[in-house]
């Protein structure tokens, strides 16, 4: 089959759907590769390089008659409209938002898939776009905000005085919110960041920020995606980020809810209320934005001199990586879906990564539309799923810690009881047995690792002392007594010479550099 | 020499020996702690052995020369001729076994132990007819019965390990409650024989009956237990074997006997522990068995993916231009006899510049430091060989990771997958390395029977077929 990789028709666009290197490794897939001249000359990628990697420069048509035609943009309906009926098409479509689309695609009778749609599950890590994409668009936030900021990031004392380090807050810590927190931290910024999922915190905190906490009943997620909050939420939060937006140089919000339009976080009051030559970077920018006062793809400087940045191009602001990263999820994807590794595509519905992404499937004169797909549930359910058990069943209380004092102080107590009626003979030897456990816990606990074996062959020899009861009772003038008396003392004497030989020969083995 | 079997110092003398031995017993094991002092330490073991026999000698020459029953050049002749075969016997082993067999070694040794102490036991229940007490009596009891179970239990370990029998796990329905049975029935014999105390023909009755229960329990009780539960069953076994000779040095009134056997016991059961915490098990569920049926799939079926398949020219290559390598063996290079190929391989990359060094999982083998005592056998440094907690922190930083049979204990699903029956076990996080290759001789489950995710990673990349065969087609490759 013939793999088309078209030039993006959106204005501005520079990413492209495979570099000189991810059409390489669709063509180990069997597939026969053609992409548009000039369609990577955005991302660093122009037509010689592809044709050194040995991928087909072609015009237009021929891109748009292949069998599957892979872009990053959806396609116009102009573009729908070029499709071959019965081909494939591949691409960011957000279905949920662009019922027209899904019924031109339906119309013209192609399987159309989705990457913005593949479900967050561990196995599909490896072509989700989304959070390859977001990662790249979170640092470039952050490079972005370091642009137009007029200060320096990092703290410093220098001859001509302190340097304040700059202080960001991060809203939403998704893959862009944690990319943001990285990159901000890595300048030498002090980072806060929130997320309505308390499950991340640790996340945050593991990339150098503080997670700023609310005193709310919070949910966990199910889906690895953020929800919306109830009234009762926003109103706690409303405040909290108020007050850190207010306290902050940089704000960067990442809060986006799937299907729906980015919540709004930031009011206009709290951006007034923050200092001249702050800068708001907006990634939400696209679906409405977090903060009040954004606009799409513009700068716009408030009359307190606040620059918010409304971006929707961040990633492709790093046009070369972003277009290397979608390339490499086009080719996991690919992989996955041409099992024969023969250039036949295959799509197995049964399987919840390519059904979550087929939004039109071509059938016999025409395609049907398979969006919405049924949810897939990630692993971070699972808590999720055992809350109403835990609710249901009183969590057990904790131990009391004297419990074991009582305990001690119990077996103490018999222990006196069984002594008081023993021969004074078997308590010598008692006293003897404990304190040589003892010992023998705190000497061997000091054994290292590495010397267990030897440790355990030691051991083995060392408890053939057992020889020495055997050697007594070899001179009793009972027969049976002696016989029994010799064999236990051949067997230990395999155990004591056995033991101490071959730990000498392990020891001898072991030997440093 | 008369004289000194008639000094009434004797027995001062040989106690005093006694004394020293332990010492020496002790400092043996505390010798152990780091490789520089390991030797002295088993020389002090071997120096206070010798001492510990050289006095019983001179007491049973004395006691031999008092009953005047034999001659004592008999009973002392009969005694050091056992001492030399059961010697030569040993000697041979030691020196013929290989360390691959090592646990098979340890465990029938552990056997001969509590042979001995059965023996040496109804021995004195015998010697000490007519006149013994209570308090003996229970001490008979309990160290015959610590020494059945530590016979049979190594025996079937023994068996288990050497592949004389099925290392699957053999569940007989009801086995808790056969366990139990049979502890509780000793209890009642030891109550009769308790009773009877002093009447020597009908006392064997209880005591010998006891023997054969205890030995079926023995029995039962390891044949419950997997192959791959085995480091935590020879430890337990070591443990029990020390006990036994502590319970011999009660009825024979020997505070060497005690205390060496105090040591051996408290050292096997830490070992126990330690495996157990590696395993993220409790004791308790190791001992009870039944876990680990070969192949046995346990928990859900997820669907992780594809792996990705490499060659062994890929991975030398690989190797070659890696600044740190970790190598983390498991009981499969122990199956290949891997070790000299990846000892080769180690000293190659290392004349290259190549940072080589070994991560162990406490639980990899069959037997604690069990990879140790191989990787050394193949002459591989010790110092590059680290444990567990040592190594993770720096596997991030790591280029290359090769896993070469080890399975469940680099398993990302023990961190991962809170639903997963190996779910919290401490392992090796390999997948945080630039490269992970994995060598298996198929895509078959590990012991625990659990899919590992490592083998889907975009990160690993499978080498498949016999780790000794690829690891030699690296090292040629490597030229």
């Amino acid at each position: 089959m013939r793999i088309g990789i078209p030039r993006e028709s959106r204005p501005g666009e520079t990413l492209v759907a495979a570099t000189a290197k991810t059409a390489e490794q669709l063509g180990t897939l069997g597939y026969d590769v053609v992409v548009e001249a000039g369609a990577g000359a955005g991302a660093d990628q122009p037509d010689a390089t592809y044709v050194a990697s040995g991928t087909a420069i072609g015009r237009a048509d021929d891109v748009w008659s292949s069998d599957v035609v892979v872009k990053v943009n959806a396609p116009t309906v102009e573009e729908v409209a070029r499709l071959r009926p019965g081909a494939a098409v591949i691409s960011l479509m957000a279905p949920a938002r662009s019922p027209e689309l899904v019924e031109a695609l339906r119309a013209a009778g192609v399987t159309a898939m989705a990457m913005d749609a593949v479900p967050r599950i561990s196995r599909a890590q490896s072509m989700d776009v989304l959070s390859s994409m977001a990662n790249v668009a979170g640092y470039r936030a952050v490079i972005e905000a370091a642009h137009e900021f007029g200060r320096l990031f990092t703290g410093q004392v220098t001859a001509a005085g302190k340097v304040p380090p700059a202080r960001v807050f991060v809203v939403g810590a998704g893959v862009a919110g944690l990319a943001a927190i990285g990159a901000a931290g890595s300048l030498g910024a002090i980072v806060r960041a929130f997320d309505v999922r308390p499950e991340v915190a640790e996340q945050v905190q593991s990339m150098g920020a503080e997670f700023v906490t609310v005193d709310m009943q919070q949910e966990v997620s199910t889906d690895g995606y953020a929800k919306e909050m109830t009234a009762e939420q926003e109103a706690a939060t409303a405040a909290m980020y108020d007050e850190e937006a207010r306290a902050a140089d940089i704000v960067i919000t990442t809060a986006l809810i799937p299907g729906r339009p980015a919540p709004r976080l930031v009011t206009a009051e709290t951006v007034a209320a923050m200092r001249p030559g702050s800068v708001v970077v907006d990634m939400a920018a696209a679906n409405g934005g977090n903060v009040a006062l954004t606009q799409a793809d513009q700068r716009v400087v408030t009359e307190n001199g606040v620059t918010i940045l409304g971006y929707t191009d961040l990633a492709s602001r790093l046009a070369a990586q972003t277009s290397q990263l979608y390339g490499t999820n086009v080719v996991n994807l690919l992989k996955l879906l041409t099992p024969g590794k023969d250039g036949q595509l295959v799509l197995d519905l049964d399987d919840v990564v390519q059904r979550g992404i087929t939004v039109t499937r071509a059938v016999e004169g025409g395609a049907e539309v398979l969006w919405p797909p049924p949810p897939v549930q990630v692993s971070a359910a699972a808590p999720t799923q055992a809350l109403p058990a835990a609710e249901a069943a009183p969590p057990p209380r904790p131990q009391d810690p004297r419990r074991k004092w009582y305990a001690a102080a119990l077996a103490a107590v018999a222990f006196a009881l069984v002594a008081s009626v023993s021969p004074s003979d078997f308590l010598g030897h008692f006293t003897v047995f404990a304190l040589a456990v003892v010992v023998g816990y705190y000497v061997v606990s000091n054994v290292s690792h590495a010397l267990h074996t030897p440790l355990m062959a030691e051991t083995n020899a060392i408890s053939g002392i057992i020889l020495v009861g055997g050697i007594l009772q070899v001179g009793s003038d009972n027969v049976a007594v002696m016989l029994l008396a010799l064999v236990a003392v051949l067997v230990a004497s395999i155990n004591i010479f056995g033991g101490f030989l071959v730990t000498l020969r392990m020891l001898e083995m072991f030997r440093k550099d | 020499m008369s004289d000194l079997l008639d000094s009434e110092h004797l027995t001062g003398f040989v106690t005093g020996a006694y004394v020293v031995a332990a010492l020496l017993f002790i400092a043996a094991l505390a010798g152990l702690a780091r490789h520089e002092t390991a030797k002295q330490g088993n020389l002090a073991g071997m120096v206070g052995m010798g001492l510990a026999l050289v006095a019983t000698l001179l007491l049973a020459a004395q006691k031999a020369e008092l009953l005047g029953e034999r001659s004592l050049v008999v009973t002392l002749g009969l005694v050091l001729l056992m001492m030399a075969i059961g010697g030569a016997v040993g000697a041979w082993r030691a020196r013929t076994v290989e360390m691959t067999g090592m646990p098979e070694l340890v465990a029938v040794l552990h056997s001969f132990v509590g042979l001995a102490a059965v023996l040496v036991g109804i021995n004195s229940y015998l010697e000490y007819e007519g006149y013994a007490d209570g308090v003996h009596d229970v001490e008979v009891f309990v160290g015959v019965f610590i020494g059945a179970v530590t016979f049979t239990g190594s025996l079937v370990a023994w068996a288990k390990l050497s592949g004389r029998m099925r290392s699957a796990p053999v569940a007989l329905p009801g086995r808790h409650w056969l366990n139990l049975a049979v502890i509780v029935a000793s209890l009642v014999l030891m109550v009769w024989f308790v009773r009877l105390d002093g009447d020597l023909g009908l006392g064997l009755v209880p005591l010998l009956l006891m023997t054969a229960l205890a030995l079926l329990l023995g029995f039962h009780l390891v044949s419950a237990i997997g192959g791959g539960d085995m480091p935590v069953v020879v430890s337990m076994l070591n443990s029990y074997s020390g006990w036994a000779a502590a319970a011999a040095g009660f009825m024979l009134g020997n505070d060497l006997l005690i205390i060496t056997g105090a040591l051996v016991g408290s050292s096997g059961a830490i070992l126990s522990y330690i495996m157990c915490k590696a395993m993220n098990r409790s004791f308790i569920s190791v001992i009870a068995g039944g876990f680990g049926s070969d192949g046995a799939t346990v928990g859900e079926a997820r669907d992780y993916g594809d792996h990705r398949e490499v060659q062994a020219a890929e991975v030398a290559e690989m190797l070659a231009g890696a600044r740190s390598v970790v190598i983390t063996p498991g009981y499969g290079m122990a199956v290949a006899q891997a070790q000299y190929p990846v000892a080769e391989l180690t000293r190659k990359l290392r004349e290259r510049g190549v940072q080589v060094r070994f991560g162990i999982h406490p639980v990899a083998g069959r037997l604690p430091g069990h990879m140790n005592v191989l990787l050394a056998e193949a002459k591989v440094p010790y110092d590059i060989v680290l444990e567990m907690d040592e190594i993770n922190d720096d596997l991030a930083g790591t280029d290359v990771v090769l896993v070469i049979g080890a399975n469940d204990t680099v398993n990302p699903a023990a961190k991962e997958e809170p639903g997963s029956p190996i779910a919290g076990m401490p392992v090796l996080e390999v997948w945080h390395a630039r490269d992970v290759v994995v060598f298996k001789r198929s895509m078959a489950t590990g012991y625990a029977g659990v899919q590992n995710p490592l083998f889907f990673k975009d990160n690993t990349q499978m080498l498949f077929g016999d780790a000794k065969d690829r690891v030699n087609d690296i090292v040629g490759a490597l030229g």
